[in-house]
């Protein structure tokens, strides 16, 4: 899995795919589709009439890479919340959350979407051509499954952890190769834009 | 080279001092590239190359970083899109 972007002829970015790195950037992307839920979603043990209203849910996500991906706008990580900031957290957090989803979820769509698209004129794979706007979304969905990811591999900024150093035979391996294949993705695919 | 995917924001210091100063902070993660806090600053708030380095740099080695200073409803949205590139980021009043 060695493919990186490169900046194309016409401003954009391209890359070689073959069929099985299309199989789990589609995965991944589904994943966090998943993830990100169909829309505004209802807080357990919520009233089932609360769900019909517009406004989003008021407290963060009870799941880490949700949280992570979710977080409180207000109040000093390194000291507990006082009320104040508490109360601004969960109104800000009620009349962002949901657009923020949305806007998520449209960028991982439209990675399936161009996925599909390379796999339908090419069941092999090939080369993906992004636009300006199309490598906005990559780079944001790509961005959202490392978050997500190393949520769950719970990475640090330890270059030398053992996460790095993980025996085959370990469960996490296949999840630690994603993480830093997405992180070449991700870093070449910036290359592109700047 | 700079990049030319800036948005229409008001550069801090040309916006009209209100009474209560607020402050946009980033903070530092294990995840979030270098390579990618830095084309995030220059993309969103259009900072040049040099000083989206080294608001990076304040984030990655001191943890935190004020990156953007105004009335509170703009650090709401600047706060708002930082979270919308994956940044964790918060507002505070700046004491």
């Amino acid at each position: 899995m060695a493919g990186h972007f490169q900046a194309a002829s016409d401003g954009g970015a391209a890359i070689a795919l073959d069929e099985v790195e299309i199989s789990i950037l589609r995965s991944l992307a589904v994943q966090l589709l998943e993830l990100i839920g169909p829309g505004p979603v209802q807080e357990e043990g919520a009233d089932p009439l609360a769900a019909m209203l517009a406004d989003g849910p008021t407290s963060p996500p009870s799941d880490p890479a949700l949280a992570r991906l979710f977080p409180d706008a207000y109040g000093d990580p390194a000291r507990p919340r006082d009320r104040e900031a508490q109360a601004a957290a969960a109104e800000f957090r009620r009349y962002t959350e949901n657009d923020l989803r949305t806007r998520k979820r449209e960028d991982a769509l439209a990675v399936v979407r161009t996925l599909d698209d390379l796999l339908s004129s090419d069941p092999g794979g090939g080369v993906l051509v992004l636009d300006a706007e199309r490598s906005r979304q990559w780079l944001g969905t790509l961005n959202d499954l490392r978050l997500t990811i190393g949520t769950r591999l719970e990475v640090t900024d330890d270059e030398s952890d053992e996460l790095y150093r993980l025996p085959d035979t370990d469960p996490r391996k296949p999840m630690v190769l994603a993480y830093l294949w997405l992180g070449g993705l991700q870093e070449t695919l910036i290359g592109t834009m700047t | 080279m700079e990049t030319e995917r800036t948005q229409s924001q008001e550069a801090p210091s040309a916006a009209p001092t209100p009474d209560v100063h607020w402050v946009t902070i980033v903070h530092n993660d294990p995840v979030n590239l270098m390579s990618y806090v830095t084309y995030v600053f220059q993309a969103y708030f259009g900072y040049p190359r040099d000083k989206a380095h080294k608001l990076m740099m304040d984030v990655h080695h001191k943890g935190r970083a004020v990156v953007s200073s105004g009335s509170r409803e703009e650090m709401e949205r600047d706060v708002q899109a930082m979270h919308g590139y994956g940044l964790w980021a918060t507002l505070q009043q700046d004491r």
